[in-house]
């Protein structure tokens, strides 16, 4: 089966600073994977840079079997940022918000066609605001937001979902409505890359979990139970660790869970 | 004279109908700039495009070609400042609007231009667009509504979140270039209308005004339009009458909408934020019934505010939330 993103040595600088270093990462289809890692640790800034968003400074990055400078198939790729871009400004509907996610998938200056509005419509129903979506988004609460910008990933009707922190900042009620949202696009066949500070409800649906440890890949396989083995500062000391530095996980071959 | 009205009159006529594209092209591309949070863009176009009109009045050219090259410019440069992001960015911005304005005034002089020169490029002489100028203004004015409404999902998507455009695969760059273009565009356009110091006016205050009472931006921007097409044709046609400048009118009775829509939006958002539905909560609220006696049945028609809240209806009432329970209410 092929690879679905295939990153090899890949090495990210931003501002001239080296932030992922020497990342390998295959993700196949209907993979389900986690990334995980403290603040500062390179998560966020591996997916930016899978959407093409910051320049890799080396290595190869495949998305579908093509080099990411020459991919062009966004539609097959649904990114769900961290949060709703600023909601002031001129207000949006949810149902104008989501649309923006078929673009990918439309002619210019051409109306929706009858499939474009139709998966417009089935996206806002997925994430449950279908009463809400002539309503502006900047009205909604943070959990409904985030489920907004997953309905605008889902409109296009992509093969590859990313998601980067969907539940930072929301409720437990929403995690789990989320985790719902997740196990539905799972079961259609989805693959699905998300950043999460812990695994949290998403656990049962987690194939595989990447700990990024300082821009670097610390662990890639199983999630264990207590992968969510965070070495915050300030984060209650739940997890028991293999070694004896309960706030520093080493990194190199000879670190096992 | 008796029926003699302003159609009559022929120098009116090409001022109404300068007056009516202005407006309606000005608002919709001032919506996007608005959204990107750029609504003083306008503004520092038309201060660097006094510059250009300097050039033109030097070179003897036309004054609108060679301000909408110099406009154009500036817009690009002031999107590359953007695109930078560089923290200090605004007082790069206010650099360039500096540097257009004096440069302009500077290259007038030069030219020996009068102080009325640039004061009709400044404030607006609508009154004396010529009939090949009131084309250009047509042309112009279209070509900026067409590309502004034809590519407004690709132009909505891009202002209202980069990032994503991005990874959606558009062509976020030419998208934003776009914008700058038509930014430019539409403030040459307007310098014969309401002048370049005023033109910003016409490309945001109609947007602010709609928005007070839209919650979509298609509504926003159609009624924008409407709005800076109405306000600018009457702008013309009070200034006929009353004999005022009329760029200053234009303004004014776009600033006056907007004073109206405040209070009404004022009102609107009360009363929508008393409508919302409460939050499910987690159900382990104790069961607490409403000790007092109420002198009416909580309902439709009973001027209590009634917010959905989970798979019943709560009443709002004196601070608290009452929901019925078989014969009595819940505190909720």
């Amino acid at each position: 089966m092929t690879a679905v993103i295939d990153v090899e040595s890949g090495n990210l600088a931003l501002g001239g600073r080296p932030v992922l270093r020497g990342i390998s990462l295959s993700v196949k289809q209907g993979e389900v994977v986690a990334l995980l890692g403290s603040n500062g640790s390179g998560k966020s800034t591996l997916v930016r840079g899978l959407m093409g968003l910051v320049k890799w400074s080396g290595g190869d990055v495949r998305l579908f079997d093509v080099s990411l400078p020459s991919f062009r198939d966004w539609h097959r790729v649904g990114y769900v940022p961290q949060q709703l871009a600023a909601t002031s400004g001129v207000p949006a509907t949810v149902k104008e918000v989501v649309s923006s996610g078929r673009l990918s998938r439309r002619r210019l200056l051409l109306p929706m066609r009858q499939a474009d509005r139709a998966a417009v419509r089935s996206a806002i129903a997925t994430v449950e605001l279908t009463d809400r979506r002539h309503d502006a988004v900047s009205q909604l609460s943070s959990g409904q937001q985030q489920r907004v910008l997953i309905a605008r990933a889902l409109a296009g009707e992509p093969e590859l979902f990313v998601l980067d922190e969907p539940n930072a900042g929301v409720d437990h009620h929403n995690q789990l409505g989320l985790a719902r949202t997740l196990a539905n696009l799972v079961d259609a066949g989805a693959t699905v890359v998300v950043v999460l500070h812990e695994l949290g409800p998403l656990a049962g649906l987690i194939d595989r979990a990447v700990l990024l440890q300082d821009g670097r890949i610390g662990y890639d396989g199983p999630p264990a139970n207590d992968l969510t083995l965070q070495p915050t500062a300030g984060h209650a000391p739940v997890h028991h660790h293999p070694r004896s530095q309960p706030d520093h996980v080493p990194l190199g071959p000879g670190w096992e869970l | 004279m008796g029926t003699v009205t302003i159609l009559d009159y022929p120098f009116m006529v090409r001022a109404l109908l300068a007056a009516l594209f202005t407006g309606l092209a000005a608002p919709a591309v001032g919506t996007y700039l608005v959204q990107r949070r750029l609504a003083l863009m306008g503004d520092g176009i038309g201060h660097i495009a006094v510059t250009g009109v300097g050039l033109g009045l030097l070179t003897g050219r036309s004054p609108v070609w060679t301000a909408i090259a110099v406009a154009i410019l500036g817009a690009l440069l002031i999107e590359l400042i953007r695109e930078r992001g560089r923290a200090g960015g605004d007082v790069a911005l206010a650099l360039i609007f500096y540097g257009g304005i004096a440069g302009g005034v500077m290259v007038t002089g030069l030219a020996g231009g009068s102080a009325q020169t640039l004061h009709n490029y400044l404030f607006g002489s609508i009154t004396t667009v010529s009939s090949q100028d009131v084309w250009v203004v047509v042309a112009l004015a279209a070509g900026v509504i067409f590309i502004a409404l034809g590519f407004a999902p690709q132009l909505f998507a891009v202002c209202q979140d980069e990032e994503f455009a991005r990874a959606a695969g558009l062509r976020v760059r030419a998208y934003n270039i776009t914008t700058s273009v038509l930014a430019a565009v539409t403030v040459t356009v307007a310098m014969r209308t309401v002048g370049l110091l005023l033109v910003s006016a016409l490309m945001v205050v109609p947007v602010a005004t709609a928005q007070q009472l839209t919650r979509s931006f298609k509504v926003t921007i159609l009624l924008a339009m409407v709005l800076g097409a109405a306000t600018s044709v009457g702008g013309v046609a009070t200034a006929f009458y009353v004999d005022v400048p009329p760029g200053a009118t234009i303004v004014l009775l776009a600033l006056s909408c907007f004073v109206a829509a405040w209070p009404v939006g004022n009102l609107v958002r009360y009363r929508r934020r008393l409508r919302q539905p409460f939050g499910e909560g987690d159900g382990l609220q104790p069961h607490t019934v409403v000790p007092e006696e109420h002198g009416h049945d909580h309902g439709a028609a009973c001027g209590h505010p009634a917010v959905p809240h989970g798979d019943h209806v709560d009443y709002v009432h004196d601070g608290h939330r009452h929901a019925v329970h078989g014969e009595h209410y819940d505190e909720h």
